[in-house]
C-alpha cells in the first residue's frame, strides 16, 4: 500500500489519467466537473503532456476524436448539458472505433437544470446517448479511490475493445475528498495501433479513420461486425459488488455515490434484523445481468438520483422474477438513509 | 485574540470551512457574540453555508450569498457584507477558492486595515500540490497579492479524512516549519479530529486545536 494523499475526485481522475499514459486532454470547464481540467491544466504542462482548453465542448470532443485516431490515450471530461453537446462527437467516436475515455460528473438535469448532484443521465449513458447502433462502456465508481481504479481500468478496456469508455460520476464524488492511493493502481496496457493515423514513414498504406459509408450493405456489415464486439464485451465485462443477498427478502441496487448511502441503510436495516441484500453495478453498461439471474428475493428496489432510470436493467435482468420497486430523489438532491430504510419497510408490508 | 476579524484562508481542500467553522464554535462557548462569513465565491459544494442548521443552532450569524449551495453558479459576494465590519462580535471570513476567491477579498482592504485582522494559513501537507514548503509558499504568497492582505499565522490541519491518525498530523511538520521560518510567522494551531490528537509532543501541547467535524457526507447519519 502506498502513501496516501487526500484528493478531490475530479482531481483525482486527473492524476489517475495521467499515471495510466493520458497525455492528451482536451476539456471545456462545467461544474461541478472544473477541477479535473484545472490539475489537468497545471501538471500536463509539467510532464509533456497537452491541455487544451477548447472553445466549446464541441471542439473539446473533436480534439478527441482527431487524438484517438493518431493512436494515443486522450480524454476529455464534462458535466450533463456539456455531454448532450459532445454526444455527436462521441457517436463518432464510436463509429470508428477508436479507444478514448469520457468523463461525465453529473448535475441535476433537463435543460440546463442545476449545478448540485445527480444520476438522471443513466439512459443517457447507457443507451449510447447519439444517435446510431452504438454502446459506450459505462464504468460507475461510488468512492474517489474506486475513481482512481476505474479511470486506469477505462483506459485499457477502450484500448482493448476498441470502444470509447465513459467513466459516470456525480458532483458529490468529484467535488468530495477521501484518502487515496495511487501505487495499487491497475498497469496501463497498451494495445498494438495497426488502425492509427499516426504517419505511415513510406513503410506501409496510409490508413483512414472514417464513419462514412456509401454504400448501404456495406455500413450494415461494419454496424454488425461492431455488434458482435459488444456481444463479447457483454459477456466478459459485466462487473458488480454483492453481498448479503442469500438470505435478502429485498434486494438493493444502486451505483456510484448512492450506493454509499444505501450500505448505511443496510446496515441500520440488519441491526433492525431486516434481511436485505445489495447488488451495486460497476459497469452500467454492460448491465451485470449475471447477478440478477442467481438471487430470489420477494422483491427488487433501486435507489437512484434520477426519476428510475436503471429501474427497467433491473426488470430485464431478473427477467420480472421480483417485483422492481423505486426509491430516489432528483434534480440535485441526494437520497438519505432514512428514506431508504423507511422504503424498505414500505415494500415488506406489500410483499409480506 | 487581538483582532475581532479572523479570516481563515489556504489552498483549496486544506479544510479551511470545517477549521472556521471549529473556530466558530469555540468561541461561541466562550460566551462570545460570533459571525461568520462564508466568502468563497468559487465552489459550490461542501462549504460554510453547508452547516446553516448547526449555526443557527448554536446562534452564530451565518453571512452568505443568498445563492450558496443553490443552483445558481455565480461568483457574487454576499449583499450585507459591509455590515460585519461594524458589528460588535467575532467576525469569521472563510475565504475559499484559492487566489481566485481570495481576489474579492481584496476590495474590503480599507476596511481589514481600519479594523484590524489576522488571516491565518490553513495547511494540509497530505494534499497534492501542497505538499512542500516550496508549494505552500507558493500558494501562501499568491493569496496575499490577490487580497492584499498578509498572513499572521500557520493552522497546520493536515489531515487524511477518515483514515486520519495520530501519525498523521505531524508526517511532514518539518515542511510546516520551515514555511513558518521562511514566512516568519507561527505555527499557532496543530488541529485535528480526536484520533489525530493521541500523539501530540509535549511541546507542542499547548497548539492543539481540537476539531469536530461538521459538514458531514450524504451517507453519515448526524
Amino acid at each position: 500500500m502506498g502513501e496516501k494523499v487526500l484528493m478531490k475526485g475530479n482531481e483525482a481522475i486527473g492524476e489517475a489519467a495521467i499515471r495510466s499514459g493520458c497525455r492528451h486532454f482536451f476539456g471545456y470547464p462545467i461544474t461541478p466537473q472544473t477541477e479535473l481540467s484545472a490539475y489537468m491544466a497545471k501538471k500536463m504542462p509539467k510532464i509533456g503532456g497537452v491541455f487544451l482548453q477548447a472553445e466549446s465542448e464541441l471542439a473539446a470532443i473533436n480534439m478527441v476524436y482527431g487524438a484517438a485516431s493518431a493512436g494515443v490515450r486522450t480524454m476529455t471530461s464534462s458535466s450533463s448539458p456539456g455531454i448532450s453537446l459532445k454526444a455527436e462527437g462521441i457517436s463518432y467516436i464510436a463509429a470508428a472505433d477508436l479507444p478514448c475515455v469520457i468523463v461525465n460528473i453529473v448535475r441535476g438535469g433537463p435543460g440546463l437544470g442545476g449545478i448540485q448532484p445527480a444520476q438522471s443521465d443513466y439512459f443517457q449513458a447507457t443507451r449510447g446517448g447519439g444517435h446510431g447502433d452504438y454502446h459506450l462502456i459505462v464504468l460507475a465508481p461510488n468512492s474517489v479511490q474506486e475513481l482512481v481504479y476505474l479511470t486506469a481500468d477505462a483506459f485499457n478496456l477502450s484500448e482493448e475493445y476498441r470502444i470509447p469508455v465513459m467513466l459516470l460520476g456525480d458532483g458529490t464524488l468529484g467535488q468530495m475528498m477521501e484518502p487515496v492511493d495511487f501505487d495499487s493502481i491497475p498497469e496501463p496496457v497498451y494495445a498494438e495501433k495497426p488502425w492509427a493515423t499516426n504517419g505511415t514513414d513510406n513503410k506501409r498504406e496510409k490508413n483512414v479513420i472514417k464513419t462514412l459509408y456509401l454504400d448501404a450493405p456495406e455500413l450494415e456489415a461494419v454496424v454488425m461486425e461492431r455488434e458482435k464486439k459488444y456481444d463479447i464485451v457483454k459477456q466478459e465485462l459485466q462487473r458488480y459488488d454483492a453481498h448479503d443477498t442469500e438470505d435478502a427478502d429485498v434486494i438493493i441496487s444502486s451505483y456510484g455515490i448512492t450506493s454509499r448511502v444505501v450500505e448505511t441503510a443496510v446496515q441500520i436495516l440488519r441491526e433492525e434484523g431486516i434481511k436485505v441484500g445489495v447488488i451495486r453495478p460497476i459497469t452500467l453498461w454492460p448491465f451485470p445481468e449475471k447477478a440478477y439471474k442467481q438471487v430470489h428475493p420477494k422483491a427488487f428496489l433501486s435507489v437512484e438520483m434520477s426519476t428510475g432510470q436503471m429501474i427497467e436493467d433491473i426488470k430485464l435482468a431478473c427477467e420480472c422474477s421480483a417485483p422492481v420497486y423505486f426509491c430516489g430523489r432528483t434534480g440535485g438532491v441526494i437520497p438519505t438513509p432514512d428514506e431508504v430504510v423507511q422504503k424498505v419497510k414500505d415494500i415488506l408490508k406489500e410483499v409480506g | 485574540m487581538k483582532y475581532k476579524i479572523q479570516i481563515f484562508s489556504g489552498h483549496f481542500g486544506s479544510g479551511k470551512t470545517e477549521v472556521a467553522l471549529n473556530f466558530a464554535m469555540n468561541q461561541k462557548k466562550l460566551g462570545k457574540k460570533v459571525t461568520i462569513v462564508d466568502f468563497d465565491i468559487v465552489n459550490p459544494y461542501f462549504r460554510t453555508n453547508d452547516a446553516k442548521n448547526v449555526l443557527t443552532e448554536n446562534g452564530i450569524k451565518l453571512i452568505a450569498n443568498d445563492y450558496a449551495s443553490t443552483n445558481l453558479d455565480m461568483p457574487t459576494v454576499p449583499l450585507n457584507i459591509l455590515s460585519v465590519f461594524e458589528e460588535d462580535s467575532v467576525v469569521i471570513f472563510d475565504v475559499g477558492g484559492d487566489d481566485d476567491g481570495a481576489l474579492a477579498l481584496g476590495q474590503y482592504k480599507q476596511y481589514f486595515d481600519k479594523y484590524g485582522y489576522e488571516m491565518h494559513l490553513v495547511v494540509n501537507t497530505k494534499r497534492p500540490l501542497t505538499e512542500s514548503c516550496e508549494d505552500l509558499l507558493e500558494i501562501a504568497q499568491r493569496i496575499e497579492k490577490a487580497s492584499r492582505l498578509t498572513f499572521t499565522d500557520i493552522y497546520n490541519n493536515t489531515n487524511l479524512s477518515v483514515l486520519t491518525d495520530e501519525k498523521t498530523l505531524f508526517s511532514d511538520y518539518g515542511e510546516i516549519e520551515k514555511l513558518s521560518q521562511k514566512m516568519g510567522i507561527i505555527i499557532k494551531k496543530n488541529c485535528g479530529i480526536e484520533a489525530a490528537l493521541g500523539n501530540v509532543p509535549e511541546k507542542l501541547k499547548d497548539t492543539v486545536f481540537k476539531m469536530n467535524i461538521f459538514i458531514p457526507k450524504p451517507w453519515e447519519i448526524q
